[in-house]
């Protein structure tokens, strides 16, 4: 009950007018609709108040799913399918970079880029392809926004981008539990849950988050219209988002974008836990390792080389 | 239903007491609103556009919002320094003084929440936080030990004051078995959210530069430097203004501790700054950052220094007992030492954790406007709130505000 005041208390202080107009253009009730739809407004109202998708039972996980393709359908014409496959059994996802084979042609990112629908407004990209100096795997001298012809002499190149941890520290920090390792091991979010607090930004070691510092924009003739709930959707400002090893993708037995769209052959996915996976070759034959072990966090991302 | 009456005419009287003053403290209110307003005007541009109109980005994820709330914790956690001689140690030349620091409290708590409020993305959807309704992460989160603790120690410094003003209106006793167990609970509760707010950054080991078992007991030193100096520099001008009487020896005592907390924060950070530079290692860069620069970049170097070299100068200031003894020099020190820690303990604590960035990235940061214009508007806020809670309280301490002769006290 103390709890309820208070946030009363916190809010009728802050909002004494920050709020209003402002923050009612957020919400569900907004009258920002230029036509006057009542069905438009119903189904903004009911999403507004939905629950956090780990909480919802199936058929509400459909009509939330429902309310998201009509609003779309409404607003494009065009028809989105939005996926909820939940994760399988005896199924645990793992990747490996192969620093010998990364050139640094970025056709990952750029493939990465539009599976997932990110921002082109703001150029947000999940990958970061590292070029570092030869010798050494320090990045301190490392550079993650080169513009020159690749491969650049006595450089190698390594790819990072979210590592889908074991133990991972952004999950524990989020205050709404908006964020959470799912079965199959995909760390993913609910956009509709998350309150844009950036905590779990700043406990990544691992620069694997990415916030929509404004209104997300995708060329409506880009937008990738077969999505997940938690994967490649559409997001909306003021929200985390991150890599899902495309979960849209690999959910339904495909590879994420990134390791279809490299053409050295430098990313590896796979099931770690069949034998037979391609990813359990490379960490049975390979000498692999992880970055920032120290930390505990045990990332499902490995590294070797030839 | 005698006390209801009762209370609506203490809302009543309060809200008159505070809306009615000389021109100064016309001009000083209207400033504040003025300010307020110019704050709302930016907010709802940063509603509007996003978080993108402030200078923070995917390098660095929190600037000055963040920054000031860390630093107005410790100033909400230092009234207890007044709390404790007060209620506890019944040390009676605090007893004027621990109302307006109770005050202070609250204004500093309610700046702490629309800070966090403000930074973020989505504050139509901060209902998630409520528990039951929305999805609580505790006790994993530590940002929701957050929430509880200052919501907590807020009530608790509303009901405290509350309740002892109330009777006073009435022209009454409070009474003991009431109100300490609550000034029990709040002492302890004040170290509870400044350490709370401290575990939030330490226990990020993605920062290195946060993650130190000595950021809890730092952050509890400078709190209980910055914020009695703060309250040293108020009371100075309440009795001046008013006729509240605050006695010289209460000042000097809490002057001793703004001191004793000042020297063993500098200790503190002496002591990091042995560590970080006698055998620097990978993780001392964001360090060498904040004081030297790195990469040919640090827009932050010159900032820090000023906060150290405030620090020092008034920690030196205060030490000398003639300085100290001397209230035009005390305020000085106290001034110098407010900023040095808001210095130190805001932007010069917050940004150089995210520099450099996971992968060595540096990238600097500076607020924009329209992020210094929605904290000018905050700090505003805080002072308004805080200006009208001490002109009630002064009101009803000195007397001329109870409840029988309140008409009589308006009318002349």
């Amino acid at each position: 009950m103390n709890k309820k005041m208070s946030r009363r208390g916190a809010f009728s202080a802050i909002t004494k007018g920050l709020l209003v107009g402002a923050g009612m253009a957020q919400t569900a009730c907004s009258l920002t609709s230029d036509e006057n739809d009542r069905t438009d407004s119903q189904m903004k109202w009911e999403e507004y108040f939905k629950k956090n998708y780990r909480l919802m039972t199936d058929p509400e996980k459909s009509s939330t799913v429902q309310r998201l393709t009509s609003l779309y359908e409404r607003r494009t014409g065009k028809h989105v399918n939005i996926g909820t496959e939940g994760a399988e059994e005896n199924v645990l996802y793992g990747y490996a970079f192969n620093i010998s084979k990364c050139k640094g042609y970025m056709d990952c990112v750029n493939a990465c880029v539009k599976e997932n629908n990110q921002d082109r407004s703001t150029q947000m990209q999940y990958i970061r392809i590292h070029e570092i100096e030869n010798g050494q795997i320090n990045f301190e001298g490392a550079d993650d926004s080169f513009y020159h012809e690749v491969p650049a002499a006595g450089h190698f190149y390594l790819g990072t981008q979210c590592y889908h941890c074991e133990n991972p520290p952004c999950v524990d920090v989020c205050p709404v539990g908006a964020t959470w390792q799912e079965e199959d091991g995909i760390v993913v979010i609910d956009y509709d849950w998350c309150i844009g607090c950036r905590y779990c930004m700043a406990a990544c070691p691992y620069d694997g988050r990415r916030f929509n510092w404004k209104k997300p924009e995708v060329p409506e003739p880009e937008v990738n219209l077969v999505q997940h709930y938690l994967g490649n959707r559409l997001r909306k400002k003021g929200v985390m988002e991150k890599c899902t090893f495309c979960i849209q993708r690999s959910r339904k037995g495909k590879n994420p974008a990134c390791v279809e769209a490299c053409p050295t052959g430098a990313r590896t996915f796979g099931n770690l836990l069949d034998p037979k996976s391609q990813i359990r070759w490379v960490l049975e034959n390979k000498k692999v390792f992880r970055l920032k072990e120290d930390l505990g966090t045990e990332p499902k991302f490995w590294y070797y080389m030839d | 239903m005698k006390q209801v009456k009762i209370f609506g005419r203490f809302v009543k009287d309060g809200i008159r007491v505070a809306t009615h003053g000389n021109t100064t403290y016309h001009i000083w209110m209207g400033t504040l609103t003025l300010l307020m307003l110019a704050a709302t005007y930016a907010y709802s541009i940063q509603i509007q556009e996003g978080l993108i109109v402030t200078g923070m980005n995917d390098r660095i994820s929190w600037g000055l919002y963040i920054s000031n709330f860390t630093f107005l914790v410790g100033v909400a956690a230092a009234a207890v320094m007044l709390i404790l001689p007060t209620y506890i140690l019944k040390d009676v030349d605090f007893k004027q003084a621990v109302l307006i620091g109770e005050g202070l409290a609250v204004a500093a708590l309610l700046m702490c929440l629309a800070f966090v409020v403000i930074d973020l993305g989505g504050p139509a959807r901060a209902w998630h936080l409520i528990p039951v309704i929305g999805y609580f992460n505790f006790p994993n989160s530590l940002l929701a030990w957050d929430v509880i603790v200052l919501n907590g120690y807020l009530i608790l410094n509303v009901t405290i004051p509350f309740y002892i003003l109330f009777c006073h209106y009435k022209g009454i006793e409070p009474k003991k078995s009431i109100y300490l167990p609550g000034v029990f609970l709040s002492v302890f509760w004040a170290v509870g959210i400044h350490l709370v707010t401290a575990f939030l950054y330490a226990g990020l080991p993605a920062r290195p530069f946060w993650n130190s078992s000595l950021l809890g007991p730092r952050f509890l030193a400078s709190a209980f430097a910055a914020g009695p100096a703060l309250i040293i520099l108020i009371l100075g001008f309440v009795r001046k203004h008013s006729d509240f009487k605050v006695s010289d020896n209460a000042l000097q005592k809490i002057a001793l501790i703004v001191t004793v907390a000042a020297q063993i924060n500098l200790v503190m950070l002496f002591s990091e700054l042995f560590k970080e530079f006698y055998a620097p290692t990978h993780h001392s860069q964001s360090a060498t950052y904040l004081f030297f620069g790195l990469e040919g970049k640090g827009s932050l170097v010159p900032w820090i220094w000023t906060g150290i070299t405030f620090n020092v100068i008034a920690t030196i200031m205060l030490t000398v007992h003639f300085i100290r003894g001397n209230f035009r020099l005390l305020k000085l020190a106290c001034g110098l030492l407010f900023v040095g820690i808001w210095i130190e303990k805001g932007l010069g604590l917050i940004v150089p954790g995210f520099i450099p960035g996971p992968w060595g990235k540096v990238v600097e940061y500076s607020p924009s406007w329209i992020e210094i214009l929605i904290t000018l508007g905050v700090w505003a806020f805080g002072a308004f709130v805080f200006t009208a809670l001490a002109k009630v309280t002064i009101a009803i301490e000195t007397g001329k505000l109870r409840y029988k002769n309140a008409s009589e006290m308006l009318a002349s």
